[in-house]
């Protein structure tokens, strides 16, 4: 299985599981559960941090906690 | 008697909160602090439908476990029925682009049991996406009312105050039944005010179990809201972003942005400051006419007045400061500076959210130094602390301004910039350079280890709310005439009478043998009287303190004179200006020259330029450096909650400035 920080800008994943605690918390409070589909959107200079967008709003993480978070990769067609 | 209703406005940070509490109140609102800590309190009235509406614009928040000292507080005061804040009801504010995100907080809220009523915002945007929503059927399924509004266009305002005021319902759950309520969020809450920031296991586990819980209900309640599946489009942000946050341009517009902020101060504000200047002088030289020449038109004239000039003359320049850096925030480019930043920060042991503390550094360190809360790493907001006041802040730019006048002539020209804006850029160049140098030592000495998160929301572009801008705009420009004003006048006095009077028998010695020689020598009166003057300036009380400092300053290039400046600007360095004119206005005979014109007509006993090159740049760059501000010293101290650091940064930035303007006068004298 892959996490967020193996992505490349502009592929679709599903959050399969969040390993930190902390990192956790916060992104389900901001409703990145598991299942939500989620989409690197950008990548910084220099590789970090990653912004993602999930949920409709975008969101950056620096690349060790995009690294907590399990996903599975998909294909998305038509967007 | 009107009735009396007191509103807490809550919603995530970036749902438009502070617009609508703009809209609210107005100019009716003041600036303070909660009780006992430094978080910035914002309140405002509003009279409507004869009810006294009291609104607190409450820190911005993504639910009620807190994660910072700002949520805490948002979070205490709406969940402690004993909080001298708690109010009768609260307008959250949400975004209709993001409602998965929003409601969390909501469902949090409605379990709270003080009655909400939700402001749904930007509807404009969320159309523009292609997301439609029912907003009747979001009030069922929640079961609280729901207004339409368009914070920024002042659109629903007034249906929002008239719901806010009939809406009484309060006994209405979401997720949880009232005794699950009773077992679960009563105690969490409980639980997280008493441990403060140590959260034992269970009640992680706890606030994890009532997260999903709550996610899941929000899941099984969103699709009904929208009348079509919201789509992912590519979006105009996007297509800005690939540019402002590309490797190269990013920072190259970063750049420019910051040099073309410097150049405009320089040149906008000097009309403002040219009409300032000669305001003060025809009121001064009309007092001056018809007053009588006594002690205390003496005090109004050159102490009350040439203090009062020294503030007002810097609004113009804070002001463009303020709008300028408001702007940056607003438009949403400050995230995306933080983005591009962050690896770089982390370097330096700083975090790519030290830039808004580091930017704002340039207008204020007490509110930066604050807004290093949304740090949550203690060790990278412990560093950002420390080192955002070497940043330039805007009361040093007085003491830049006045000198580069003196020592550039405003003609100069470097291809087509002006040479002053230069000198101005290099030294705020300066001043982040020692900032960020500070702080990669200081990442190599901290040994606490670091735990941080980074998590960022990056909102879209939006066109910044000119409202919103230019109450920012008065609300600094207010707080720096009447807090710093204060000092400053007080100082100016104080000083006035320090250098008007000394030692009786020295000063009536001068006197009488000046006394005698103009009486022999009529044609000199002139000359003779502002040689008087000066003499009585070294020998009152504040040329004997000056003195006495002389032989450290020496090394610098500084005089007596700029000795008392020196002293005086530990209470604040804008008081360095105010000090100034006092000093030069009291021993004079000739009232017509302006500030600048006395301080460049200065010369040393040599008969050069007192204000040569070497000395005026010895002089800034001793302000860059050193620490001279109580204020910002207690705000270390109530942060840091230590005196160990506030006295470390005071010692050390006095060490650095001193070396610094040593070197400096050596080299170029």
């Amino acid at each position: 299985m892959q996490t967020l920080d193996q992505l490349n800008p502009g592929e679709y994943a599903v959050i399969d599981s969040i390993e930190n605690k902390q990192v956790e918390q916060r992104l389900n409070e901001m409703g990145c559960v598991c299942g939500e589909k989620v989409c690197v959107k950008k990548i910084a200079p220099f590789g970090d941090p990653f912004s993602i967008n999930v949920c409709g709003f975008e969101l950056c993480l620096r690349k060790n906690e995009a690294a907590c978070v399990r996903v599975k990769s998909i294909q998305m067609n038509g967007n | 008697m009107n009735k009396k209703l007191n509103i807490a406005l809550m919603g995530n940070p970036n749902s438009g909160k502070s617009t609508l509490f703009n809209s609210i109140t107005g100019l009716n609102q003041k600036v303070a602090n909660f009780a006992g800590v430094t978080v910035e309190k914002k309140s405002g009235k509003r009279i409507f439908n004869s009810t006294d509406i009291t609104v607190i614009d409450l820190p911005g928040c993504y639910s009620l476990f807190p994660s910072s000292i700002d949520e805490k507080i948002a979070v205490d005061i709406v969940s402690n029925k004993s909080n001298k804040n708690y109010p009768d009801k609260i307008i959250v504010v949400i975004d209709a682009c993001n409602l998965k995100k929003h409601l969390f907080l909501v469902t949090q809220l409605i379990d709270l049991e003080i009655p909400i009523i939700i402001a749904l915002n930007m509807l404009d945007l969320a159309k523009q996406q292609n997301i439609l929503l029912d907003t009747t059927k979001i009030e069922k399924k929640l079961g609280v009312p729901v207004v339409e509004i368009n914070a920024k266009k002042n659109k629903g305002i007034t249906e929002l105050l008239q719901k806010t005021i009939d809406t009484n319902v309060n006994k209405n759950h979401t997720c949880f039944t009232k005794s699950d309520y009773d077992i679960t969020y009563n105690k969490l809450v409980k639980c997280l005010n008493d441990s403060s920031n140590n959260l034992n296991i269970n009640s992680s586990r706890a606030k994890a179990t009532e997260t999903v819980r709550r996610q899941k209900f929000i899941s099984s309640v969103l699709d009904s809201f929208y009348k079509n599946k919201p789509t992912n489009i590519y979006s105009f942000s996007d297509k800005i972003d690939n540019i402002l946050t590309h490797k190269v341009w990013g920072y190259v517009i970063f750049g420019i942005i910051m040099f073309a902020v410097f150049q405009s101060i320089y040149s906008l504000a000097e009309y403002p400051m040219q009409w300032i200047e000669s305001i003060f002088q025809i009121t001064s030289n009309y007092l001056q006419n018809i007053l009588p020449e006594n002690s205390f038109s003496n005090l109004l004239i050159n102490g009350v007045l040439a203090g009062l000039e020294g503030v007002v003359i810097f609004i113009p320049q804070i002001a463009f400061l303020f709008a300028f850096i408001s702007l940056l925030e607003d438009t949403g480019y400050m995230a995306r500076v933080s983005f591009i930043m962050d690896k770089l920060m982390r370097r330096f042991g700083l975090n790519g959210k030290s830039i808004v503390p580091l930017i704002s550094g340039i207008a204020c360190a007490i509110p930066a130094i604050m807004s290093a809360r949304t740090i949550k790493s203690d060790k990278e907001r412990l560093i950002t602390i420390l080192v955002t006041p070497f940043m330039s802040c805007a009361a040093r730019l007085p003491v830049y301004a006045l000198i580069i006048s003196l020592i550039i002539p405003q003609s100069a020209k470097l291809w087509i910039f002006n040479v002053q804006g230069f000198a101005l850029f290099f030294l705020y160049f300066l001043g982040l350079f020692a900032a960020l140098s500070t702080a990669f030592i200081l990442k190599l000495l901290l040994k606490t280890p670091s735990k941080s998160l980074f998590l960022m929301e990056l909102p879209s572009y939006k066109i910044p709310n000119w409202k919103s801008i230019s109450l920012t705009i008065y609300e600094k420009s207010k707080s720096f005439v009447l807090d710093a004003g204060k000092i400053i006048i007080a100082i100016s006095i104080i000083l006035w009478a320090l250098s008007s009077y000394g030692p009786k028998e020295k000063m009536n010695s001068i006197e009488n043998s000046y006394t005698q020689k103009i009486n022999a020598n009529q044609d000199k009166q002139e000359s003779l009287l502002s040689e008087m003057n000066s003499k009585k300036l070294e020998a009152s009380y504040a040329g004997i303190i000056g003195k006495s400092v002389e032989p450290i300053i020496k090394p610098l290039g500084f005089d007596w004179k700029m000795g008392i400046a020196l002293i005086t600007s530990f209470a604040a360095r804008e008081v360095f200006v105010g000090t100034m004119a006092t000093i030069y206005s009291v021993p004079d005979s000739n009232n017509n020259q302006t500030l600048r014109q006395k301080m460049a007509s200065q010369t040393t006993p040599s008969g050069e330029k007192q204000y040569s090159l070497a000395v005026g740049f010895s002089l800034m760059i001793f302000y860059a450096f050193a620490m001279q501000c109580m204020s910002t010293l207690a705000i270390v101290y109530q942060e840091t909650k230590s005196w160990t650091w506030p006295i470390a940064q005071f010692l050390f930035m006095g060490t650095v400035a001193y070396l610094a303007s040593f070197i400096t006068y050596s080299i170029l004298s």
